[in-house]
């Protein structure tokens, strides 16, 4: 085990290490700055925020800058919202972000895993039928229409849940249920499907001649080998949804990190872009890892190595 | 062990989960001590003899809202209410005395003397003297603030040395000389660029001070209370505040959306009594509504011909194409807001030497705009295409527009498109994304381009200075000798009159080269629910809630 973690670590850094270097020489790429406007500032004022912010030094002297500070564990300042750092915009909004998208996730998988379950055990019925009509609609669903929808039904017309921002629970329910759709549908089929796969196999037929309960076959047998597509599933998605989703912060004008993702690069706020893709890269590769060590307590008979 | 293991996927869900709800939901919000915010926004609603909290919508987050480096109309409104120049804007748009009592003016209006009220205050209690204005001016034009809008100091004396004449006689007597004599000086030192800011504070933090409620010490109507960066800013009424009596609501929160669609929800559900914005297709719904409300805005929506590139580089091409536009279909089918079909470069709205005229009045229209001009121009447009040697358009190139995303723009590109094509004229539609947008716009490389100009105060020079040779704003690529010599001479004048008439020829040559086509004057509109009165809009689109009432 011990010798599976340093090698995903050193994987970890590597990888990382080219994330940081590619993103930063093909931000510099992309045509325009951050300090463009519809009224564009006077060369002095331009050449005044260049050499404040070190934009007027080469590319690779600025590369060397920001990996010396990033040791420092220092992202630097936003060239976009003056006065604010990128470890504080970071620190301040991955927490809501991750509020909402925790909370999608878990309804996506409460729901999901025994929706597909259910559907697998009575395959070709009425609510097998039922549920795959429903799920395919989730998917197919963008969660931007799926939030309008939730607005105008719930909180226009019906005035139930408040349109925008998250200042009571009650403000959670509608984003939550935007950004669970997708996952929880998706989950559902990904469970029927490895359920069924599962309960076809010779064990389970040994388990019911043995006379099993139907009750342990299904928990203690199935699921725990239906599962692990999931799981696989879930890493990444961890990973995306707790980062924050543009469209769904946008719409409920949620303080998320989703939303500096998109901006940052619109802006040219080339560390702020920095600082957010380093931040996911990071946790996708974290939340790998971690899929990786529940795989093996899940299944004890995968290898890591 | 065996049952855990089952929800291990649960539990590695949670946990994160978990991590992340240790911080609490609203990380950066220091409520000050005392104050009770519109918390659900039904408190808008409240009965006007309790708390009067008015929620609003101008804008999303502000880039920035220290009183120099801002140059959004957004974050001017939320300065606006924190902080007070010498002068502020009545609702008419006309200055009136703010921080100063009174201002004495020497007869060759050069020297201006202004007197500060007695007492008056920052939102902290300190007293606020003239040097705090010398100090803030001088601080705006420093090449360490780095301010997009440090030309607006230009009119004064020493702007070019980096060393402003203005100097405070004592604390409470401010005396500015200036270069020329500037007919718009009293409206400058209400834009939100002259407000003061406090030494002290600003130098203690210099890159964060304005982000954070502890240290946004101002001296206007209001201060700030709570910022919750991305969802809302909460205002208070400053007791300190010279004219705090006659201040409308308690607190003023300012929602901080960003999606017209969502706006539009939150001001239907009640949710917030003003947005500063709307979906553009929802206008015709709403325009006979009480709620609505337009108002004209100085600015012009025009398209950038790189007179540098043949065939643009033929004055006569460019005039067919300026003529060929039908400027009321665009206005009423597109903008559908009542925007002012534009047959020149200065808007409406600018007024001009002589009192109670305008600028537009005494200059007229270089061609007609309205819907009954365009048989005969689009005519003229035909015979100056003959008459440049591409008849109907024969043997001339396809020629690119470019513009950047965004429906507006794209359903204009797409009428001009067609427009064109009515004198043979064959245009490509080319979007980029905004910021690889303006970088081509401003670097020459396109043909034709979307371009758009909004005033900074209300005189033509704001509109005329940004063609001259060089300029970091002359999309065109323009160069006319004469033009510059005329615009140094405006700037040099001191008879208003004689200004007025320079400018007047100034803007003739940009239409003896035809070097832009104008489309239409901007509106500003916005949705008020009809129960909150005593809000104005500034000729700059500047919302002013101070005074406000919210009745029943």
């Amino acid at each position: 085990m011990s010798k599976f973690i340093l090698k995903r670590l050193g994987f970890a850094v590597l990888t990382l290490a080219i994330v940081i270097t590619m993103t930063f020489f093909l931000m510099y790429l992309i045509p325009g700055g951050p300090f463009l406007s519809e009224k564009a500032p006077t060369q002095a004022t331009l050449d005044a925020l260049n050499a404040k912010y070190g934009l007027d030094q080469p590319v690779y002297i600025q590369f060397k800058n920001y990996v010396v500070k990033l040791f420092e564990g220092d992202f630097g300042m936003s060239l976009k919202q003056r006065g604010r750092t990128v470890n504080d915009i970071i620190s301040t909004k991955f927490p809501v972000s991750a509020q909402v998208g925790g909370l999608s996730i878990i309804v996506a998988v409460l729901v999901g895993i025994p929706i597909g379950s259910y559907a697998a055990l009575h395959r070709g019925k009425f609510w097998d039928r039922f549920f795959n009509v429903l799920s395919t609609t989730g998917i197919a669903f963008p969660s931007f229409v799926m939030a309008t929808v939730l607005i105008v039904l719930f909180s226009v017309y019906m005035k139930i849940f408040p349109s925008y921002g998250l200042e009571a629970p009650i403000n959670y329910v509608l984003p939550v249920l935007s950004l669970a759709v997708y996952p929880m549908a998706y989950i559902s089929r990904l469970m029927r499907s490895s359920m069924l796969d599962v309960l076809g196999q010779d064990y389970m037929r040994t388990a019911r001649a043995k006379g099993v309960s139907q009750f342990r076959i299904l928990f203690k047998h199935a699921l725990r080998n239906a599962v692990l597509p999931v799981i696989t599933y879930l890493g990444p998605l961890i990973a995306y949804t707790l980062t924050g989703s543009f469209v769904v912060e946008q719409i409920f004008t949620i303080p998320g990190l989703g939303k500096e993702f998109i901006k940052s690069i619109m802006n040219r706020d080339y560390p702020l872009v920095m600082g957010t893709t380093i931040f996911l890269a990071a946790f996708v590769i974290l939340m790998n890892f971690i899929v990786d060590i529940v795989y093996k307590i899940v299944d004890p008979r995968i290898k890591l190595n | 062990m065996k049952k855990i293991a089952l929800l291990l996927s649960l539990v590695m869900l949670t946990s994160v989960f978990a991590a992340a709800c240790g911080t609490s939901t609203k990380p950066d919000s220091t409520t000050a001590e005392g104050t009770t915010t519109a918390a659900d926004g039904t408190d808008a609603t409240a009965a006007p003899a309790a708390e009067q909290n008015l929620v609003v919508n101008v804008g999303p987050d502000p880039d920035t809202i220290d009183p120099a480096l801002n140059s959004a109309v957004d974050g001017a409104t939320l300065i606006i209410h924190a902080f007070e120049g010498l002068y502020t804007l009545d609702d008419k748009g006309t200055p009136i005395p703010g921080q100063a009592e009174s201002v004495d003016i020497s007869d060759d209006g050069l020297t201006y003397t202004f007197h500060l009220r007695d007492g008056l205050k920052w939102s902290d209690g300190q007293p606020l003297t003239a040097n705090d204005f010398v100090y803030s001016w001088n601080r705006a034009i420093s090449p360490d603030t780095a301010a997009d809008y440090a030309y607006m100091f230009e009119a004064i004396k020493g702007f070019d040395e980096g060393k402003l004449d203005v100097t405070a006689k004592d604390d409470k007597t401010l005396v500015v000389t200036l270069n020329s004599k500037t007919p718009y000086f009293l409206e400058l030192t209400a834009f939100p660029t002259f407000s003061p800011v406090r030494q002290d504070i600003v130098e203690a933090d210099p890159e964060s001070w304005a982000t954070k409620v502890d240290t946004y010490i101002g001296n206007g109507p209001y201060k700030m209370t709570d910022w919750v960066p991305g969802s809302y800013i909460t205002y208070t009424k400053n007791e300190n505040y010279w004219n705090y009596a006659a201040l409308g609501p308690d607190t003023i929160k300012f929602v901080l959306m960003a999606d017209d669609a969502s706006i539009l929800n939150a001001y239907m559900n009640g949710d917030i009594l003003f947005a500063d914005s709307m979906p553009n297709d929802e206008i015709s719904t709403w325009q006979d509504k009480a709620d609505f409300h337009k108002q004209g805005q100085l600015g012009t929506y025009y398209v950038s011909f790189n007179v540098t590139k043949a065939p643009l580089d033929n004055k006569l091409v460019r005039e067919a194409l300026t003529l060929a536009v039908d400027r009321d279909y665009i206005a009423v089918q597109i903008g559908q807001a009542g925007q002012v079909p534009a047959g020149a470069f200065v808007p409406i709205g600018m007024t001009d030497a002589e009192a109670g005229k305008e600028f537009r009045d005494v200059g007229g229209d270089y061609f007609d705009p309205t819907a009954s001009g365009y048989a005969a121009n689009l005519q003229k447009a035909k015979d100056l295409l003959a008459e440049a040697g591409y008849p109907n358009g024969e043997g001339l190139p396809t020629l690119e527009y470019l513009y950047n995303e965004g429906t507006g723009h794209q359903q204009i590109g797409e009428a001009l498109q067609s427009m064109w094509a009515e004198i043979g004229v064959k245009v490509d539609l080319v979007s980029q994304e905004w910021s690889t947008f303006l970088n081509s716009r401003k670097n020459g490389d396109y043909e034709i381009a979307r371009n758009g100009w909004l005033a900074d105060y209300n005189d033509p020079i704001t509109f005329l200075d940004m063609w001259i040779t060089g300029s970091g704003n002359n999309d065109a690529q323009w160069s006319n000798a004469k033009y510059d010599d005329l615009i140094s001479q405006v700037k040099a004048s001191s008879d208003p009159a004689e200004r007025m008439k320079l400018m007047h020829q100034a803007e003739d040559l940009i239409f003896d080269d035809w070097m832009l086509c104008p489309i239409y004057y901007y509106v500003d509109i916005y949705l008020q629910n009809p129960k909150v009165e005593g809000v104005w809009s500034s000729p700059l689109g500047y919302k002013y809630f101070m005074y406000a009432k919210i009745t029943e």
